[in-house]
């Protein structure tokens, strides 16, 4: 009540004003009226002015009442430079919004924990190994018999305290819910049992999958749908419970739906359906890895102390690994090919335990380091913005230096000063952070847009909670002093009498500014450097020769249940062929560059095996891809039987260095038919635009599956070279001829092969454009804080200049002074940006494609844009420190 | 000069106990019934009490009103709360303690 009383008193100060002096005049009439003298009773109360501030000190919160003095103050000087004030309030909302956006993103992707109970309990487990290609690999994906073994380890050695869960990665699924034809995608996640109990989580509708779905293989074909796919695709109808749905040949009954929040652990993808792990064909397989495997631990267990006596974290690892190591050990026999010692190699697997609270997905380790980058580079943008407006704050407050003095000595206190000052940047980050915060709300989610696969775009819950509001108002606080620390350093440091006198020292406060842009170059040079990194690996990586053409090229991913037998394709081929636009049709087993790779072992003349991809393609494959021959011959309709293969010319170099390639064999295991080489092209990109040429060789697309001895083919693509300019335009006809021919061929997926070129480049793409964007908003901040820093510098030394040129200093001399300082401030804060850039680069190599931090044009380029920068910038400031007029100055002096 | 000296300090205790005594006074008739009950002994300075008043009224000890009298104008009258009660026990018999004390040193003097 008192402080409120106080506080609003302090709001209303001058009603209270007219509240004290009319009680006092009260009072003085009281008194005349019971017979004092009207003088005297007016004299008892002295000055009424000081019996009034008496009073008012009282009653009204004295703080506050300076603070909104001083913010009105501040919000009048905001007014009377218009323009710079607009201007300073941009680039900082710029900065602010661009620095809480990075944030957004790098929190939801990467550290805010998963909604679950007791995400700090979540461990994942991962393996490191040296595989078969010699490399040190990390991998985190598991054969499901190896997981049952160790979960059953982890409940012998720590009863209750914890346990394993098996998630698949959710992939996107071919699903149907009706009938045969309506055929859609989902995101389908296989799940131990166990999870949504350990997790926590409670359904939103009927119930979720139990322990006891785990007890048989095949035994549970039950579903569950996660609340967001309930929501956008059955509008949250109670009676999708019961419903059938089918993947594959299996059908399963809708059971439950997960709680509101929870997308499965793969931040990035949102899961839609999640199946028991028993449901899944593979998890019968001693050699496919292909779920993850979390620990976790139950609650009140504590990581870092012993679970049970003698057994801790470290231990209970050692065991798995035991046990991960005999499993392998006693399927050593699946290794077909490897020598021993390489088995032996692979065998030897470190077990690791990661925290795993804030999820995992490929999404966290592809974006990590760049989504780091840009929010280094949006926390420069804003220092250089902070430093800019600092700066503009010194010299407005220099050009008070007078005002300040005056305050002094009549008494203000240095706080007050500082409070002044610190108000007047308060006021300036309050409204940035406005502006700031709708700048966010927009970029947030449209740089998560930009991740955007053709198939699977980036979803991500970015919600505006305590965490994001926590850290702008750590970031507005950062700012207000950044921002007013100088130039409050720079008033309390007044001397009144050497300022009232005219006669301060004009240096110090251009010396603090000189500092600040030094720093600034340093700055903006580094996040120019970066951007020019990130702009030239993206258009190196866009630019690399392809070696095919994606010209109207359309790409109709097909499946066929159980499989159909070559002739099946090849006459729905026929099909297409016969569609009007339609200029070539070619089939091959999956689409260059999907990401899809997959290798066989191959033999030499009898040579132990090595490793090598191939595909499978159908004749004219190479000729609708524009892959030219250099060698040979294409496939014939009738090279199905007779094992023959096409290589590229690595594959040429590396297993016949120095020999015609044509005509030599090899063999894929070693009872099997030799494959002649019957052609050699040229070397096209595999499953990635960055990696370097591969040995790749192609056999006849009938071939596609050689465990199978029907030769039934499961899924293929035909690649369909256009008329028309824009291939998509043909494919709801073409959809429509495969379905129509009911021939148990059904179109999967629809692309082109353009945009999966273009999937290559996603994230090369984003850092470039962002980058790009960032570098220019820094120059041109930069740019416009050397000039407003060399305008004041003149406008201040204006009186010198005169002085000079009226004694007979040259021209050049004018110049020389004004804008020197300028150049060596530059040139030194370039050296600290290159030595900083320099140290940053070797955090991101890994971002970069075929270029490198010493290239002298990444270095050249940045220098030449902030040199012109530079130049740009004083030529104002010298221009008006050459027009100065030396008896004008001299006679207003 | 000296009997606003000898006021020093109970200037609080005098304004409370005068308005327990004869609640919803203003600022005039409180000092006038100082001087009153002290038989013009004690007179309370205009330029003291305000800030007097104001401080406790901050401090919640007494509460003011407006209240409009006969010739039209506003005028402030204050009443004590119950945490001015509270306070008056204690400043009274600190009063008595402190009165007792000096007593006892001009006794043994």
């Amino acid at each position: 009540m008192s402080l409120w009383s106080r506080i609003s008193n302090a709001v209303f100060g001058e009603r209270l004003n007219r509240e004290i002096d009319e009680e006092l005049q009260s009072h003085i009439e009281e008194a005349i009226a019971s017979g004092r003298d009207p003088g005297d009773a007016r004299r008892a109360f002295g000055s009424a002015l000081r019996a009034r501030e008496a009073s008012h000190g009282i009653r009204a919160a004295g703080w506050l009442e300076s603070l909104l003095a001083d913010a009105s103050f501040g919000w009048r000087q905001l007014c009377r430079n218009k323009v710079t004030s607009a201007a300073a309030v941009l680039s900082l909302a710029l900065g602010i919004g661009s620095c809480v956006a990075a944030f957004r993103l790098i929190d939801a992707l990467l550290w805010r924990p998963l909604p679950i109970s007791g995400a700090s309990r979540l461990y994942i487990l991962s393996r490191k190994m040296i595989g078969f290609e010699g490399k040190l690999v990390e991998d985190n994906h598991w054969a499901t018999p190896d997981f049952n073994l160790m979960r059953d380890a982890v409940r012998i050695d720590l009863k209750d305290r914890a346990d394993l869960i098996a998630i698949s990665d959710a992939d996107r699924t071919d699903i149907t819910w009706s009938t045969d034809d309506d055929m859609e995608k989902a995101h389908v996640a296989y799940v131990s049992g166990n999870m949504f109990l350990l997790f926590g989580l409670q359904p939103a509708l009927g119930r979720l999958l139990a322990p006891a779905d785990d007890r048989a293989f095949g035994a549970s074909p039950c579903a569950v749908l996660s609340w967001d796919y309930w929501n956008h695709r059955f509008g949250r109808d109670p009676k999708v419970l019961g419903r059938p749905l089918h993947i594959g040949d299996q059908t399963f009954e809708i059971i439950g739906v997960g709680p509101r929040d929870f997308t499965g652990t793969e931040k990035g993808t949102v899961t839609d359906i999640f199946l028991p792990l028993t449901m899944n064909s593979w998890a019968t397989q001693d050699r496919i890895d292909w779920h993850h495997t979390f620990l976790m631990l139950k609650p009140g267990v504590n990581p870092a102390a012993a679970f049970e006596p003698g057994i801790d974290l470290e231990q209970l690892r050692q065991h798995l690994s035991a046990v991960n190591r005999a499993f392998g050990v006693q399927c050593s026999t699946c290794f077909r090919g490897p020598t021993q010692a390489d088995i032996d190699r692979y065998l030897n697997q470190t077990l690791v335990f990661s925290p795993a609270g804030a999820g995992i997905s490929d999404l966290q380790k592809e974006y990590r380091r760049s989504l780091g980058i840009l929010g280094l580079l949006a926390a420069l943008v804003l220092l250089i913005a902070c430093v800019n407006v600092a700066n503009l704050m010194t010299a407005q407050a220099a050009a008070r230096v007078h005002e300040m003095a005056l305050r002094i000595s009549i008494g203000a206190g240095r706080r007050r000063l500082v409070q002044l000052i610190l108000c007047q940047s308060a006021l300036l980050a309050l409204l940035a952070s406005i502006l700031g915060a709708f700048f966010t709300a927009w970029s947030a989610p449209f740089v998560l847009s930009l991740i955007n696969p053709p198939d699977n775009p980036a979803r991500l819950a970015l919600p505006a909670d305590w965490r994001v509001l926590g850290f702008g108002l750590g970031l507005i606080l950062l700012v207000v002093l950044l921002l007013g620390l100088l130039p409050a350093l720079r008033a309390s440091a007044v001397r009144p009498v050497a300022a009232l006198k005219g006669g301060e020292d004009p240096h110090s406060p251009r010396r603090l500014m000189r500092g600040a842009i030094a720093l600034q170059v340093a700055f903006c040079f580094l996040v120019l450097f970066l951007s020019s990194l990130f702009v030239a690996s993206f258009r190196r990586l866009q630019n690399r020769p392809l070696g095919f053409s994606t010209d109207r090229l359309l790409l109709l991913e097909i499946v066929a249940g159980k499989g159909q037998l070559p002739v099946v394709w090849n006459q729905t081929a026929e099909a297409l062929r016969a569609v009007p636009g339609v200029d070539s049709v070619a089939i091959s087993g999956w689409p260059l560059l999907k990401g899809i790779m997959i290798n066989s072992d191959i033999s030499i003349h009898g040579a132990p095996p090595v490793s090598a991809f191939f595909l499978n393609v159908s004749p004219g494959w190479f000729s609708t891809m524009k892959i030219p021959l250099v060698s040979g011959r294409d496939f014939r309709p009738e090279d199905t039987s007779l094992g023959t293969a096409i290589v590229n010319e690595t594959f040429a170099r590396t297993f016949f260095p120095g020999q015609y390639p044509i005509g030599r064999t090899f063999k894929r295991g070693a009872n099997q038919s030799p494959y002649k080489v019957v052609g050699v092209t040229r070397d096209v990109p595999y499953h990635n635009l960055r990696e370097p040429s591969r040995a790749i060789f192609y056999i006849p697309f009938a071939e596609i599956d050689d465990e199978s001895a029907s030769g039934a083919v499961t899924f293929a693509t035909f690649v369909v070279h256009t008329g028309a300019q824009n291939p998509l335009s043909l494919a709801n006809t073409l959809r429509q001829l495969v379905a129509e021919r009911h021939n148990g061929l059904r179109v999967s997926n629809i692309t082109t092969e353009l945009e999966l070129v273009r999937d290559q480049t996603i994230r090369e793409r984003l850092l470039a454009m962002l980058a790009a964007f960032f570098a220019a908003v820094a120059l041109l901040l930069a740019g416009i804080g050397l000039y407003a820093v060399l305008n004041y510098s003149v406008l201040q030394r204006r009186r010198e200049i005169g002085i000079r040129m009226a004694i007979g200093s040259t021209r050049a001399g004018i110049v020389r002074i004004v804008a020197l300082d300028a150049f060596l401030m530059t040139v030194l804060g370039g050296c600290a940006g290159v030595a900083l850039g320099f140290g940053a680069t070797r955090y991101v190599e890994s971002l970069f494609y075929q270029v490198k931090a010493t290239d002298a044009d990444m270095i050249a380029l940045p220098t030449c844009a902030i040199l012109l920068t530079a130049l740009a910038a004083t030529l104002p400031a010298v221009l008006r420190a050459l027009r100065t007029d030396p008896t004008e100055i001299l006679r207003a002096e | 000069m000296a009997r606003t000296d000898a006021l020093q300090g109970s200037l609080d205790l005098l304004v409370l106990k005068i308005l327990s005594r004869r609640p919803r006074l203003h600022g005039y008739a409180i000092m006038a019934a100082i001087a009153g009950a002290s038989g013009e002994v004690l007179r309370a300075e205009e330029g003291s009490l305000y800030p007097a008043l104001y401080r406790m009224e901050e401090a919640g000890w007494i509460r003011a009103e407006w209240i409009r009298k006969e010739s039209g104008r506003r005028t402030r009258i204050y009443e004590l709360t119950a945490a001015g009660k509270k306070q008056l026990g204690v400043e009274e018999s600190r009063w008595q303690a402190v009165s007792l004390a000096i007593n006892r040193v001009l006794r043994e003097a």
